[in-house]
């Protein structure tokens, strides 16, 4: 039992460490390489893992289910309400349109309009698990088509309650359900009462989750042992899922639930921290399942009707998708980004393609054809972003670089900002306002195209990429400033350029100090960290508002910000010392601590008592002094 | 040997031909160093220890500057007053900076002859430097007349260049300790001194 454990997992393991790295180097992604590694190890080429890959995918679904609680954490009810138009206008259309256009097809294929339905609705499912990842690594998540995107994959995963407790009814009268593996609480009742127990399970989540997971969080927190904390949130999870097993439903919607009932908590933070390791670990491993799991021999043995089912999928799902894009008013560059991001069918499909063979609606053999299209469509889709990336923008949209533009007299700019949000703008007006050219490179075309509107000369497209960045001309450029928003990002162009452009000077924008000592540890010098300079402004003048005379507070504020600077340089070798390894958060209490209590050791004010006249009383001299 | 420290304050240098000049190709002597006042503390936040430190390892001292309203930059003024402090450079056990070297080398827009009592300015320079002499003497320092560029609007290239011959001359000529400081002591301006002993006619 141990031994195929070690096994599987060594196999798993290998996989993603050998196949991820790949495919980032070569651009393309973590999911395709996980993906990759999954076909590479599957039966069809390798043969390392054989059925019991099955298995696995089911074990590494728990990824899906930790995604959709982390989902769940970020959503917190006022963000959630802000975006209430974009996901129930664009989700419900994209829902309802590509359903019927499904159904449509597969009713022309020869279901019955039953299996129809459900099919349609299980294919108008899009991949969060893909496309979250794929935008967060591309640093897209803050795009239109990235918050677009994101409406309609939390409408697609909310509309799952109602499918699931819908398709009960459209099961055949009568028919009961196999009596597979999963027996479960429910699959014996008429269908008005699986509707009925569902509704009660989701609302007994959300009680339990205000009333008693918030005072047991609070109660495991007073302990203060890490792990313990981390077992609770795995608890969580796990709890909420085996509940929504017991009574037949999706654990993923349960979880998710749980989440967005604990976003409003203040353990939020905590439990992300604490979950995204393992998160990561298993929709890895679901990826590499999902690889492993495509039926070759199914494919070669219907290749025309699987290729067409397929294309013609991914042509519905994307038409849809386009035409809603262009309804909330998505450029072109951004439409196509949201169009073939989405145009696959998600994970979401495997579960409910699933539960539809339970009720007996889809034959066995249909719903493996089905699950193989979902694999593939999954699959095709990173491929079909790099192809939209490398091929169709370039040439349509937000051109990288115009061709008259080389002719023209190209003056070099001697900087480069990659990255123009909040903190790259405002650099970049403060340089343009003293007559200092900067090339932008930007991966948001929209506000690349106001920008060009604007007389800026900027660069579309993943800074991260090598030939990117030799068009923006750093290979003449001195400095090359990283404020892209993802540190993630940010660590990965200092990385390149200082590899590439080594006679660059590299300046970077951090978030924290975590980010801080990450940097130099890779030899920058120049790091800002944006919350270092703000937050001391605002001191200085609470100081001068409680009436400290404003250039002490201003001074104050100076040899604080000085001191910092010097303690950030002091601390970063030693931050590991406690320690091997502290995630995240955890990492940012204990440096808190430690410059807490070392600020009481070091008083960080510096006096000045050249202008202290006092001092001069004491000694008997003959400077004047204020005092009788 | 002695060791120079320029203590140079400019908030325009970029735009001051005349000091442009003065300070280029100073590294070529031995022993100079210059402490670029306003480049280094741009804030106004003086770090005392760094310039504590920096006048402990040198003898002689420059206060090197433009002529600004009779006196020095405002940068200028704040070193001074934050650096020398009171139980360091002057008062009880202040006597870190006792029997170094120290005087004013300035440029000025207005030429010599304008700065006299039945003049356009009414003053000597060495009346409007009265109180950088006083700071010096209260640190027990041994206090320089100074050595000044003056009517810089003026200047020819050639005249320029005659006066940067002479500054770096001076330069050269303090820290190999080449003087009698009492018969620097004697001149009105350093430049004066200078002109006598190495006999080069003005230009």
């Amino acid at each position: 039992m141990i031994s195929t454990f070690l096994h599987d997992a060594l196999i798993y393991l290998a996989a993603a460490v050998v196949f991820v790295p790949v495919s980032k180097k070569l651009g393309m992604g973590s999911v395709l390489g996980y993906l990759l590694g999954g076909i590479i190890i599957g039966p069809f080429v390798l043969g390392l893992v054989g059925q019991e890959g099955k298995d696995i995918m089911h074990f590494a679904e728990f990824g899906v289910v930790m995604m959709l609680f982390l989902i769940g954490l970020e959503l917190e009810p006022s963000n959630f309400w802000r975006m209430r138009n974009l996901i129930l206008g664009a989700g419900s259309l994209q829902l309802c349109a590509t359903t019927i256009l499904i159904f449509a097809l597969l009713l022309f294929i020869g279901f019955t309009w039953q299996a129809a339905l459900a099919g349609g609705l299980a294919m108008a499912m899009s991949s969060t698990a893909i496309v979250m990842q794929t935008l967060r690594e591309k640093g897209l998540t803050k795009t239109e088509a990235g918050k677009t995107s994101f409406a309609v994959l939390l409408f697609q995963d909310i509309s799952v309650i109602p499918i699931l407790a819908l398709l009960p009814l459209l099961a055949l009268s009568g028919s009961q359900v196999p009596s597979g593996e999963h027996v479960s609480f429910i699959s014996g009742m008429p269908g008005w009462a699986q509707t009925l127990t569902l509704l009660i399970a989701v609302n007994l989540v959300v009680l339990c989750g205000r009333f008693l997971v918030v005072p047991f969080l609070r109660f495991i927190a007073r302990i203060h042992l890490r792990e313990l904390f981390t077992a609770a949130a795995l608890l969580i999870i796990v709890g909420t899922a085996s509940v929504m097993i017991l009574v037949g439903l999706s654990p993923a919607l349960g979880t998710f639930l749980a989440g967005v009932v604990l976003a409003n908590s203040e353990f939020r933070h905590e439990l992300e921290s604490d979950i995204e390791p393992f998160k990561g670990i298993l929709l890895g491993l679901f990826f590499i399942s999902v690889g492993a799991s495509i039926n070759f021999s199914l494919i070669i043995s219907n290749p025309l009707m699987i290729i067409l089912l397929v294309c013609s999928i991914i042509l519905i799902k994307a038409a849809v998708l386009f035409f809603g894009g262009s309804l909330v008013k998505l450029s072109f560059d951004q439409n196509l980004l949201f169009t073939l991001g989405l145009a696959q069918v998600g994970e979401f499909a495997f579960v409910l393609f699933s539960f539809i063979h339970q009720l007996d609606i889809l034959s066995a053999r249909w719903t493996d054809m089905m699950m193989g299209v979902t694999a593939i469509t999954m699959t095709i889709t990173p491929l079909l972003l790099l192809i939209n990336e490398r091929l169709i923008l370039p040439r349509f949209g937000t051109k990288e670089k115009e061709e008259k533009e080389a002719d023209a007299i190209d003056e070099s700019n001697p900087v480069i900002i990659a990255g123009f949000g909040h903190f790259g703008s405002t650099l970049g007006r403060f340089l343009r306002a003293n007559g200092v050219g900067a090339t932008i490179l930007d991966n948001d075309s929209d506000r690349v195209d106001l920008l060009r509107k604007m007389g800026f000369k900027v660069f579309y497209g993943d800074a991260t990429r090598i030939d990117i960045l030799k068009s923006a001309g750093a290979g003449d450029a001195r400095i090359l400033i990283a404020a892209i928003d993802s540190p993630e990002i940010n660590f990965d162009l200092v990385e390149k350029t200082k590899k590439t452009f080594p006679n660059l000077t590299v300046m970077v924008r951090a978030r924290n100090r975590l980010d801080a000592y990450e940097m130099l540890d890779m030899g920058i010098n120049d790091i800002y960290r944006e919350s270092l300079d703000t937050s001391v402004r605002l001191g200085i003048d609470v100081l001068a508002k409680l009436g400290v005379r404003k250039y002490s507070a201003t001074r104050a504020g100076q040899n604080f910000i000085k001191y910092d600077e010097t303690a950030l340089r002091e601390l970063a070798p030693h931050r590991h010392d406690q320690s091997t390894y502290i995630f995240n958060s955890r990492e940012q209490i204990q440096i808190q601590e430690q410059l807490l209590t070392r600020d009481r050791e070091v008083n960080p004010n510096i006096n000045d008592h050249a202008w202290d006249s006092d001092l001069f009383e004491e000694d008997g001299s003959s400077t004047p002094s204020a005092k009788p | 040997m002695n060791k120079i420290l320029i203590l140079f304050a400019h908030p325009r240098f970029e735009k001051s031909r005349t000091n442009r000049a003065l300070l280029t190709n100073l590294d070529r002597i031995n022993g100079v160093t210059l402490n670029d006042l306003y480049e280094q503390y741009p804030d106004f936040n003086i770090d005392t220890d760094r310039e504590k430190e920096l006048l402990s390892a040198h003898q002689v001292i420059i206060w090197h500057h433009p002529f600004y309203m009779y006196s020095a930059p405002a940068l200028l003024k704040q070193w001074i007053d934050l650096v020398l402090e009171h139980g360091w450079a002057h008062g009880k056990n202040g006597d870190h900076l006792k029997n170094k070297i120290i005087f004013n080398v300035i440029t000025s827009g207005g030429t010599r002859e304008v700065y006299a009592a039945n003049a356009y300015n009414r003053f000597t320079i060495g009346e409007f430097l009265v109180p950088f002499e006083q700071t010096a003497t209260l640190c027990k320092m041994t206090y320089l007349p100074p050595f000044a560029v003056q009517g810089t609007h003026l200047l020819t290239a050639e005249a320029l260049k005659f006066h940067v011959t002479m500054y770096h001359t001076l330069l050269e000529m303090l820290t190999k300790g080449e003087f009698d400081i009492e018969a620097l002591k004697r001149v009105e301006f350093l430049n004066d001194w200078l002109q006598k002993e190495r006999g080069a006619p003005k230009p």
